[in-house]
């Protein structure tokens, strides 16, 4: 064993790792070399630690000190200071936006101090390239009390007992998924992992797997036996190569310690398992269509029934958990059932993991309990909407979702409520939204991605998406007809009804969701072809001129001052503007076109 | 690695815990070595050394060990601050690897006060 007096956790994730953390780990490192402190100080590469907007981030143990969006020519003044000095680098903490307070330690920035961490507990903790870090905080623990101390009924009992329900999206109670799949009489089953995270704005499976990717082997090997499995995948898509390098290294360590393959843990218990890339398809999301793709087909779904418990991958009896799903499972068997259930609402136990991204402060990885209201994730732990814009809506569940509007924003974040409220949980995407965005855009935007997706295997989401988009189109264009609101509803509800598999089924919940909420930016869209967050760019020659309340000529006004002209500047004003008797006796017509330049100016910049 | 057992999972939990310790942030000692330039010339690496040496061969985890700068009395180096949880700190002066072996297992360990090596008690206020 060997103490340090300081262990030094930089992440190592997607995110800070495209704003630069490999630098700053090696400027750490050498600078660590140079002052002979590498006996005393471990460097530790972690997984995402949450908090990727303000990336590459390090926290100092055992202070718990956090510092942010660090460049290499930072780190020999921090080390000389902070670990040498002892004392705290104030430039390079976090500060609260608004009060510009000095925030040191990370338990103590409202970001962190919402959450509820169980699946991401080991989130910036662990190195995930080491086995013993993850044994160290009860890995596999959870799976060597099942393999030797329950039968695989009770493992499935006390999975249905805690109430988890699949993370993936549509809320399925894990623990029956593995009841009907124990129940089929098969010599072969499968376990798969569904790693194919595919909507915009969605990183949480991504995340798990960098920062904890054991958690899911342990996931797996549990779920292998409560159903009677020797044989599993994970499927992941190829652009996520992190993910996949630090999963292939997980196996092969737990494979090397007899966590995996044959007689796991000297209990005769056989489970091996690979991973399977995938090419980055949404449709391959959804279940058969996934287990189509690792058949070495075309990623395309087929028709339910046969369910993939009876039939599945192969025609044997399988079960498709999502990342975060199995994630859940050792700590489950760990610590209980009770325990598991012990946060969340009366529906949705447990804790949800979701990627927050959009048009807020705080873009990041977040975990709170089931049912934490909207506005806490928003405000609280996402610090709100930058530059004081006003928040709009928020989109959960991506192209298969829809969007909670302003008017929700206390309501409990759980699958009941979020359903009601015509968005789905999803795999846990939540786009927040300000009042820059139009609601008729977003939609265009989420169909445009579903059509593009679409498999085109079954008629109404081939064909019914492309007629949508089309639609939409024609409304962001300034063409929308009288009429096309009711055919989008219209059709919106045969593709729900008709489509074969889950991407046709939700395809039109971003257009009912947003008409819905914004039926009126709809109407204005079509009959006064105006779009009240100038982003329809069609339906205007400039965003200042459409958006103006006198519908001014900014942009001709603007030329002519350029040019100098500035009379002719003048009259342009006075046409849609023109100055009340007193400011015309006492002003020049030139001093108030200046003044009105500003002005404008500065809403053209805002 | 060789194939594990449960018996082998238990104990490298144990192991590795104790190594992890410091990031989960209760600690019942935190020790100070303080290394200003003073510090570091009259050898408070080397107390920092052997105090690293004992912990770990203690399997001490729940003593954390941090620096700060010059607190000014230069003279006196090393100083060495042990603040026990609940306790008020104590400042021991012109501090070796020997006195720093022995403060650790008398004091941190068994909780009596090396008085003959104590500068004062409490921690330095500015005001």
């Amino acid at each position: 064993m060997k103490i340090f007096r300081s262990h030094l956790l930089i992440c190592g994730g997607t995110g800070c790792q495209a704003s630069g953390s490999i630098a700053v780990k090696q400027s750490l490192v050498e600078e660590i070399e140079k002052r002979n402190l590498a006996e005393e100080i471990k460097i530790v590469e972690t997984g995402c630690n949450g908090f990727c907007a303000l990336g590459p981030i390090l926290v100092v143990y055992p202070e718990g000190v956090i510092y942010i969006t660090l460049k290499p020519e930072d780190i020999p003044h921090l080390v000389e200071e902070h670990l040498i000095k002892g004392r705290i680098v104030d430039r390079l903490l976090y500060r609260e936006p608004g009060t510009d307070k000095v925030i040191p330690t990370m338990q103590d920035i409202p970001f962190f101090a919402y959450q509820e961490l169980r699946v991401l507990k080991n989130r910036g903790l662990i190195d995930p390239e080491k086995i013993e870090e993850y044994i160290a905080r009860d890995g596999y623990a959870g799976m060597a009390k099942a393999l030797t101390e329950m039968t695989p009924d009770q493992i499935v009992q006390e999975v249905l007992d805690s109430g988890l329900r699949g993370r993936g999206g549509a809320g399925f109670p894990t623990g029956l998924k593995w009841k009907f799949a124990a129940q089929s009489k098969s010599d072969i089953k499968y376990v798969l992992c569904n790693a194919d995270e595919g909507d915009p704005g969605a990183f949480m499976d991504r995340s798990v797997l960098e920062a904890d990717p054991h958690a899911v082997l342990e996931g797996m090997v549990i779920a292998a036996k409560a159903i009677g499995s020797k044989h599993g995948y994970i499927y992941c898509r190829a652009e996520y190569p992190l993910a996949i390098h630090r999963l292939n290294i997980a196996i092969a360590q737990a494979k090397e310690a007899g966590l995996l393959g044959k007689n796991i843990l000297g209990t005769g218990i056989d489970f091996d398992l690979e991973i399977y890339q995938g090419a980055g398809a949404f449709v391959c999301g959804e279940e058969t269509a996934l287990m189509t793709s690792i058949e070495g087909k075309r990623g395309m779904p087929r028709p339910r029934p046969p369910f993939p418990a009876v039939a599945g991958l192969w025609q044997k009896p399988s079960i498709l958990n999502n990342v975060e799903t199995l994630a859940n499972i050792g700590q489950i068997i760990l610590r209980g059932a009770k325990w598991y259930a012990s946060v969340g609402t009366e529906k949705s136990k447990g804790t949800k993991v979701f990627a927050l991204t959009g048009d807020v402060a705080n873009v990041g990885l977040v975990e709170v309990p089931m049912g934490t209201k909207l506005g806490t994730i928003v405000y609280d732990i996402g610090g709100g909407i930058p530059k004081g814009k006003k928040f709009k809506a928020a989109q959960l569940g991506g192209p298969s979702g829809g969007c909670i509007p302003v008017q929700h924003l206390n309501a409990p974040v759980d699958y009941e409520k979020v359903a009601e409220l015509g968005a789905i949980m999803g795999s846990g995407g939540l786009i927040v939204m300000n009042e820059d965005k139009c609601a008729v855009d977003m939609a265009r935007f989420f169909m445009d991605f579903c059509q593009d997706e679409s498999c085109g295997k079954c008629t109404p989401c081939r064909e019914g998406t492309k007629r949508m988009l089309d639609i939409l189109t024609n409304i962001t264009q300034g063409k929308g007809k009288e009429g096309d609101i009711e055919l989008l509803e219209e059709m919106a509800a045969v593709i729900k009804n008709a489509a074969l598999c889950g991407l046709g089924q939700t395809a039109p919940n971003p257009v009912l969701s947003t008409i819905r909420y914004f039926r009126k930016e709809y109407e204005q869209h079509i009959r006064d072809h105006r779009c009240v967050a100038a982003v329809c760019s069609a339906m205007f020659k400039s965003p200042c001129q459409h958006t103006c309340p006198i519908e001014m000529d900014i942009p001709s006004y603007i030329a002519l001052i350029r040019a100098e002209r500035l009379d002719d500047a003048y009259k342009i004003l006075l046409q849609t503007n023109p100055p009340s008797a007193a400011e015309f006796a006492t002003t020049s017509a030139r001093q108030n076109a200046g003044a009105a330049i500003l002005t404008n100016l500065s809403r053209l910049n805002s | 690695m060789a194939k594990l057992t449960i018996d082998d999972l238990k104990k490298i939990k144990e192991k590795v815990h104790k190594e992890m310790s410091l990031r989960d942030g209760d600690r019942r000692v935190k020790v100070t070595v303080h290394m200003g330039t003073c510090g570091i010339a009259s050898g408070a690496k080397e107390v920092m050394d052997a105090l690293l040496q004992e912990i770990e061969t203690a399997g001490a985890n729940d003593v954390i060990v941090t620096t700060s700068g010059c607190m000014g009395l230069c003279s006196r180096e090393p100083l060495v601050t042990v603040e026990i949880l609940n306790q008020e700190p104590i400042k021991y002066e012109y501090m070796n690897p020997n006195k720093m072996r022995q403060v650790f297992k008398r004091h941190i360990l068994a909780g009596e006060i090396q008085t003959p090596f104590v500068l004062a008690r409490g921690a330095e206020v500015t005001r």
